[in-house]
């Protein structure tokens, strides 16, 4: 069984704090396709479109007929753990660091054998197991066995918590924690066990529905951020900066705007003030302390999440101006995952389709409720993935735009 | 429908050479194998220039091949092989020079196999080993064929009742046969308290289970019978040679290697049966793959290695003389070289000419090689007998 873990302790503030170290990253072309489904938290394995057989490692040819045709496809991972080892050694500091190291061979069910890491609550072999494809700290996909079926406290167990980002015992902060979107971020942090919960705040005089219940979470403490001050965000990053294990970036501005729609650009100015440059000023601020932090003990810095939108892959003209500013975010944030990535911090980009909040009014249903918003962001930090695409409408917008990304401009045109 | 193979009745296999291991060289790879060839040529009262035939296996030649080799080296072959086998190298370079001195492509072929070992080498080679390891195996930390090995022998372990002892038992042995040879980088006894206590390195796998990477060179010539008499070379002879690769590639997991497809085929060859065999040189990266060699050779049935291993004394003077120079787990892993050492020891062996012990009144050798942890098991197999000059083919 998991052993729990604790609370930690206070930090020793002389003792140094070891630097990050990373897996080795390197991959063939061909094997980033595991790592594209890990990102959005499926387990795929090349199957030959003309005989069927499912492929492993990743290959540029079919085992069994030759066929060049195979395509990615999802698996349900069950198989047979057959062999173990636990590595008292390695020629990786990453892994000489967290020794000793439980590494299995499983037989998948569909075929074939995987090498893995092993989660310390699977019997040992022979044994049934679930295979997941997890980033791993590097970003790339690894697997692992996990049980067949849920155990208790399992998400703590060493191995898998090195793949998540799991809120427990970490310090968050939450920018603009009095919206909607915010209180529902604070409250489902406060219920995943988050140790502390900065909510930022950039107008506190302006009340906000439902906001007074943020008084009512013990461990979160409201602290004045204006993601478009400079000077607001470097001071709270002088403040905090050395503490924070996770960040979720929740500030937005939206309006209704296309180009001939509203006339001058003040809005879209604002938009991209606080979509595009705000998550630049937090970057700049936070990103070093957090990088220094990657490798801090059982509750080191782990991430970096921001919230986007789906309208950052393909422009909604009618909210033309606001689209302009996610893509923008999104790609800034793609340059963020590029920097993090050494310091094996993960970038979460969130693409939502339209919230329910009162930018969105007149978008038809279905729409995304704040709430669900918030617990897709905790279980995408508790799976580790790195892009999610939340709520109904992102899923479509998402495979529309996976399988033809034209057909979808034509199609939010008209 | 196969056709039936030539013998290898006019070949003569000569002048073992071994360019002596060191732990950590700055020097290249290129000076070991150099000094190989001089080695090879030396023993046999040759000059370079007689040469016309070259075949290299080295991790650590980059960027160079057996290509540049040539040049650096000052030889104008004829017939140019490179062999990318690892543990595979040896037996495959000799059967490889055996057939092209038997066409006429090439009188006298020098097999040469070395790599040089600074204190980053080992990472660097199998952390870019092959893409199905560096995609599929060494991101899971297993440091190489440690962790490969570790989950071979914990596979083996449950399925056919072996006992750490069984691996311990090999390992002393061998000990015991390194302590007479000069070339063994291990110089100090072995106990079996000493084995087992050893520190773990990848569970079920200890300290002594696994070679120690190192620097060194081994070499042999391959020519004809009539050449290596008028050169006056003491030789032995080529009864039987298999190579494989990729065999069994349904078994969840190895527990058998190419020898098991190809045994039959090999003693029909030589015309001897496994009883005939006067000792073994089994690849010898981890015990384990020495056990799965006596099986698959055929010296006793699969799963029945580790009794066979209790039931025989695996000394040099003992009843299965395995690994007589000390094998790589007691001689060091001198990268491909380690895929040369069988085969240069068992010349030796049969020659007269053993730097160590001798296996006495040896005819019959048997080498064994096994390479190339691509993903989760070792992709080439390959094995040859070999046979004292003056040995008669039985009919």
């Amino acid at each position: 069984m998991t052993t729990p873990i604790t609370r930690p302790k206070r930090k020793n503030p002389v003792l140094r704090t070891r630097a990050p170290t990373l897996p080795p990253a390197a991959r063939s072309r061909i094997a980033l396709g595991l790592t594209a489904g890990a990102a959005r938290g499926v387990f795929e394995l090349q199957v030959c479109e003309e005989c069927g057989t499912a492929q492993y490692p990743p290959r540029e040819a079919c085992r069994a007929c030759l066929s060049a045709r195979l395509r990615w496809r999802v698996q349900d991972g069950s198989g047979e753990l057959i062999a173990e080892t636990r590595l008292h050694h390695s020629q990786e500091l990453y892994f000489r660091e967290r020794m000793p190291w439980r590494v299995g061979l499983v037989r998948l069910d569909a075929g074939p054998s995987v090498v893995v890491h092993v989660h310390g609550d699977v019997p040992h072999p022979p044994a049934r197991v679930r295979v997941t494809s997890q980033l791993d700290r590097a970003n790339q996909a690894a697997l692992i066995a996990l049980p067949t079926h849920a155990t208790p406290d399992m998400a703590d167990d060493p191995e898998l918590r090195e793949m998540t980002c799991d809120p427990k015992f970490r310090k968050i902060l939450v920018t603009d924690g009095k919206t909607a979107v915010g209180q529902a971020l604070c409250q489902a942090l406060a219920s995943a066990g988050a140790d502390l919960i900065w909510a930022g705040v950039a107008e506190p005089w302006k009340k906000m529905p439902g906001s007074e219940a943020l008084a009512n979470i013990p461990q979160l403490t409201q602290v004045p951020l204006d993601v478009t001050n400079e000077r607001s965000v470097s001071e709270l990053a002088g403040e905090i900066g050395g503490k924070v294990d996770i960040i979720i970036n929740n500030a937005e501005y939206h309006r209704v705007a296309s180009i001939s729609t509203r006339p001058g650009t003040d809005a879209a100015r604002t938009e991209m003030d606080v979509n595009y440059f705000g998550l630049l000023r937090l970057a700049q601020s936070f990103g070093p302390a957090l990088r220094a932090r990657g490798a801090d003990g059982q509750s080191n810095a782990v991430a970096w999440v921001n919230i986007l939108s789906i309208y950052a892959l393909s422009n909604f003209p009618a909210h033309g101006t606001f689209s302009a500013s996610k893509a923008a975010a999104h790609s800034l944030a793609q340059c963020l995952r590029a920097e993090m990535l050494k310091s094996a911090i993960r970038v979460i980009n969130v693409f939502p389709g339209p919230i329910d909040d009162e930018w969105n009014q007149l978008i038809m249903p279905p729409k995304l409720a704040p709430a669900a918003l918030a617990k897709s962001i905790v279980d995408a930090l508790r799976s580790g993935v790195e892009d999610v695409y939340p709520g109904d409408v992102a899923q479509e917008w998402f495979e529309r735009w996976r399988e033809n990304p034209k057909a979808l401009e034509r199609e939010l045109a008209l | 429908m196969r056709s039936r193979r030539k013998s290898y009745d006019d070949v003569a296999v000569a002048a073992p050479f071994t360019v002596p291991y060191v732990r950590y060289s700055t020097r290249s790879a290129h000076w070991f194998l150099g000094r190989a060839l001089a080695g090879v040529v030396g023993a046999a009262g040759l000059r370079q220039d007689d040469i016309d035939g070259l075949c290299v296996s080295s991790f650590t030649l980059a960027p160079d091949t057996a290509v540049g080799l040539t040049q650096h080296l000052g030889v104008s072959p004829r017939w140019l092989d490179h062999i990318p086998m690892g543990g595979a190298s040896g037996v495959v370079a000799l059967r490889r020079a055996a057939r092209a001195v038997q066409c006429g492509d090439a009188d006298i072929v020098a097999c040469l196999a070395g790599d040089t070992n600074h204190t980053d080498s080992f990472r660097l080679n199998i952390s870019t080993f092959s893409q199905f390891a560096q995609d599929a195996v060494y991101p899971y930390g297993t440091g190489g064929p440690n962790g490969s090995f570790a989950l071979l022998t914990d596979y083996y372990m449950r399925t056919y009742g072996a006992r750490l002892e069984d691996f311990g038992k090999i390992c002393v042995a061998q000990r015991a046969n390194a302590l007479k040879s000069p070339q063994a980088l291990f110089k100090k006894p072995l106990t079996m308290d000493d084995y087992l206590n050893a520190r773990p390195i990848a569970d079920p796998l200890r300290l002594f289970d696994c070679v120690m990477p190192c620097a060194g060179a081994e070499g042999f010539l391959v020519t004809r019978r009539d050449v290596a008499e008028n050169l006056g070379l003491a030789y032995a002879r080529v009864l039987g040679t298999i190579e494989r690769h990729n065999a069994f590639p349904d078994d969840p997991i190895q527990f058998r290697g190419g020898w098991a497809l190809d045994r039959e085929d090999l003693f029909d060859q030589a015309g001897v049966k496994p009883g005939d065999i006067d000792f073994l040189q089994a690849y010898d990266d981890y015990p384990v793959i020495e056990i799965m060699q006596i099986e698959d050779l055929g010296f006793c049935a699969k799963g029945e290695g580790p009794a066979f291993v209790r039931s025989h004394d695996l000394t040099v003077g003992g009843s299965f003389p395995l690994n007589t120079s000390g094998g790589q787990l007691s001689v060091g892993q001198a990268g491909a070289a380690g895929g040369f050492l069988g085969v240069v020891e068992t010349i030796r062996q049969l020659t007269a000419s053993a730097l160590g012990a001798s296996v006495p009144d040896a005819t019959l050798g048997l080498v064994s090689g096994f390479g190339m942890i691509n993903f989760d098991r070792g992709l080439c197999s390959g094995a040859a007998i070999l046979a004292a000059r003056t040995q008669g083919r039985p009919q």
